[in-house]
């Protein structure tokens, strides 16, 4: 399987997220991550999708299928194209003071923030690559996580 | 000048020119309905939505127009669904329009609500709720454009029944704008020399045409296109009409109960020139074994279907009709193809189309042939779903696009009927026979009664055999006679058909059948003939599913 990041310009208007998820679900392809905001134009939103998928065929067939609806204006495929991408995370873990100096550790080197703090947990909040977010969740997991959300994926070229 | 939501509707109607509307009444769209009334439109009331969606699908396949059908919210939209996956598979031009409760109470389980927008996304092309009636022209305005451009396809409209009687202002777009729906209809210059070139080097080049070719219109130029390379010419289901069946280069419809001929010559192409079809696994069988040799060209309007089955050398996205026809101006080289022309003949007389014809009982596919035979050739015939469906492709030879009318892709039983009412309101001038089955046939044997009431004149050629007879064949072949639920009964069909005020004819006989069609020919009205057929009688030749499809079934002969 692998992973491709495709930037879906849409129509904002009502039903076109679920125009899109269902033909996801229809076809039988996986969404990893699904990010929607507004643009600039009040009258068009940004979806950044992370597509997995097991042969480039079936890719192709997502971006054709895509572009057949009719409220989506463009489909860009940042997969070949140079482009910077963020993900924004947050996460709960065991804190405690005597694991205080390590885990500021981490924290610089992901430039992580402690955004809430209680007397045994403390919620982290990272803004990075996928892939430095992985990294970060593996290097947590000796704290314990107790609970993790994402925001999904967004991409810009 | 201010007009209600339901006059615009009407309105609208009109200035897109329809001229025929088939649809059932309801509750959530009374002012619809008022509206219609005396509005000069005509309205044919079919006896179930679903036959609604039908006849119209089946009047936009004849005539090449929009087809439009009307219900009202909950079980009318819903009973529409199925003619609508019908017309969205088979790329039919549709627009049906549905009543919606009030706006205030979508979303609160009110009275015959259902949430039609969402249920018929994926069978429809693109679909509207209106919300505010100042959007309801450019809507349908946009429904009839996206309908009847690019791939045609279903358009459903959802109109709350408050919004039908809100009033505004009625101004006529008189443009279509959409910025994210610009289909291509001019090929790309370079994949057109591309091709010109592959198929002057070719030596064994085939045409392999689909429903594309009718609905661009482009029959005359594949006509020329396969004259001038001389190349055969073999067709979907979906494109049959699209190249005459009698022309010496046809190879008849091709794929799991295509010609033996038709299949083993794809296979043996070594140019295989896709215009308009869409690879359906009905047609390559086993895809790994598909045309193994064959440098492939694929014209169609739809980018989606390039490449989705089978890969292609040379893609060209757009109209079928202008890119034949550039292709066709450009062309100075053409290929000698007299060897692939002699091996196509030894083919053709090697692994004939045949049924064994011997003895008196009435044969399905005689019927059909003395159909093609009483009619010249020249009516337009729709099936229902099944054997009836396969016989009717492979033994009445169709010259001319849009006479055979049939559900491809979807595969709807009891679509014939009411689609022959469509064609016939479409093209009077026409003799229109559905060919069905005794299963089929009761699936909207209701729509006798519309047939009756509007003097349509169809006439429907039951090929009656007490069994659902492709399920039965299957079960045969590869369920060991194990016939679980195929054997079905039904009700006497010349009394049933007299009942409603039509015709009805019995044939028992080989003798019988070709006075019985004449005799049905010669009524004016709807006529039943119900043809008591060989029982067990088998289509071939026949692929079974997933394998390569030159290894066929022959069946006895």
């Amino acid at each position: 399987m692998t992973r491709h990041t495709l930037s879906v310009l849409v129509e904002n208007k009502f039903g076109v997220l679920a125009r899109i998820a269902s033909l996801f679900s229809a076809r039988g392809y996986n969404i990893s991550s699904l990010a929607v905001s507004e643009t600039m134009d009040q009258a068009i939103s940004c979806m950044t999708i992370v597509v997995e998928v097991s042969e480039e065929k079936i890719l192709e067939q997502i971006k054709k299928q895509l572009n057949k609806l009719i409220d989506v204006i463009t489909v860009t495929d940042f997969t070949k194209k140079e482009h910077v991408n963020r993900e924004l995370l947050l996460v709960k873990i065991n804190y405690s003071t005597k694991e205080k100096a390590r885990i500021e550790a981490l924290l610089d080197k992901y430039q992580g923030k402690i955004i809430q703090h209680k007397s045994e947990s403390a919620i982290i909040e990272v803004i990075g690559e996928q892939q430095q977010i992985k990294q970060l969740l593996e290097a947590l997991d000796q704290f314990g996580i107790k609970e993790l959300v994402r925001t999904g994926k967004i991409a810009m070229a | 000048m201010k007009l209600s939501g339901a006059q615009i509707l009407i309105e609208c109607l009109k200035r897109e020119g329809v001229e025929l509307l088939f649809g059932y009444p309801g509750g959530q769209v009374l002012p619809i309905f008022d509206k219609l009334y005396d509005s000069g439109i005509r309205f044919i009331l079919p006896r179930h939505e679903q036959a609604a969606a039908h006849a119209a699908d089946g009047y936009a396949r004849a005539t090449g127009k929009v087809g439009v059908c009307l219900a009202t919210s909950g079980p009318g939209a819903t009973n529409l669904t199925t003619g609508i996956a019908n017309a969205y598979m088979d790329s039919i031009a549709m627009v049906a329009i549905t009543g919606q409760v009030k706006s205030h109470l979508i979303g609160n389980d009110a009275f015959q609500e259902a949430d039609v927008t969402g249920i018929t996304r994926p069978i429809t092309k693109h679909n509207y709720l209106v919300k505010d009636v100042k959007d309801l022209a450019r809507i349908i305005r946009e429904a009839f454009y996206i309908a009847s451009t690019g791939r045609p396809g279903p358009v459903l409209i959802d109109i709350p029944s408050d919004i039908q009687l809100q009033e505004t202002e009625f101004i006529w777009p008189e443009t279509v704008q959409l910025r994210s729906y610009k289909p291509t209809y001019f090929g790309h210059p370079g994949q057109i020399k591309k091709a010109i070139k592959l198929i002057a080097g070719a030596k064994k080049p085939l045409l392999y045409i689909g429903g594309g070719v009718i609905s661009s219109g482009a029959a005359a130029e594949i006509k020329t296109l396969a004259e001038k390379i001389q190349a055969p010419v073999t067709w979907t289901l979906m494109g049959i009409g699209g190249f005459p069946a009698t022309h010496k280069l046809g190879l008849g419809m091709l794929g799991m109960h295509g010609t033996a001929y038709a299949n083993h010559a794809i296979m043996d192409a070594d140019v295989i020139i896709a215009i308009g079809a869409r690879f359906d696994d009905r047609v390559t069988g086993r895809i790994d074994a598909f045309a193994p040799g064959a440098k492939v060209i694929h014209i169609d309007i739809d980018p989606a279907s390039i490449s989705k089955n089978i890969r292609v050398d040379i893609p060209i996205v757009g109209d079928v009709k202008n890119i034949v026809g550039e292709m066709l101006e450009q062309m100075k080289k053409f290929p000698d193809t007299s060897e692939w022309l002699k091996h196509i003949e030894a083919l053709k007389k090697k692994y004939p189309l045949k049924y064994n014809k011997e003895g008196d009982k009435v044969k399905p596919q005689y019927v059909v042939e003395q159909i093609y035979e009483a009619t010249k050739g020249e009516a337009i015939i729709t099936t229902e779903v099944g054997q009836n469906q396969m016989w009717a492709a492979q033994w009445y030879q169709y010259d001319y696009p849009r006479s055979f009318i049939s559900s491809g892709g979807l595969g709807t039983m009891g679509f014939g009927f009411p689609a022959a009412m469509g064609v016939k309101l479409g093209c009077p001038g026409k003799a229109v026979f559905d060919i069905a089955g005794d299963g089929s046939i009761q699936m909207n044997i209701q729509e006798l009664a519309t047939c009756v009431c509007n003097k349509i004149n169809v006439k429907v050629a039951i090929l009656n055999n007490g069994y659902l007879g492709m399920v039965r064949q299957w079960q045969e072949l590869f369920y060991k006679k194990r016939y679980s639920h195929t054997c079905i009964s039904g009700p006497d069909f010349v009394k049933l058909a007299e009942s409603y005020g039509a015709v009805g004819i019995r044939v028992t006989k080989k003798e019988e059948v070709r006075p019985a069609i004449e005799k049905a020919l010669a009524i004016e009205g709807t006529v039943f003939i119900d043809f008591k057929v060989e029982p067990e009688e088998n289509v071939y030749p026949m692929v079974p599913a997933g394998e390569a499809i030159n290894r066929m079934i022959e069946g006895l002969a």
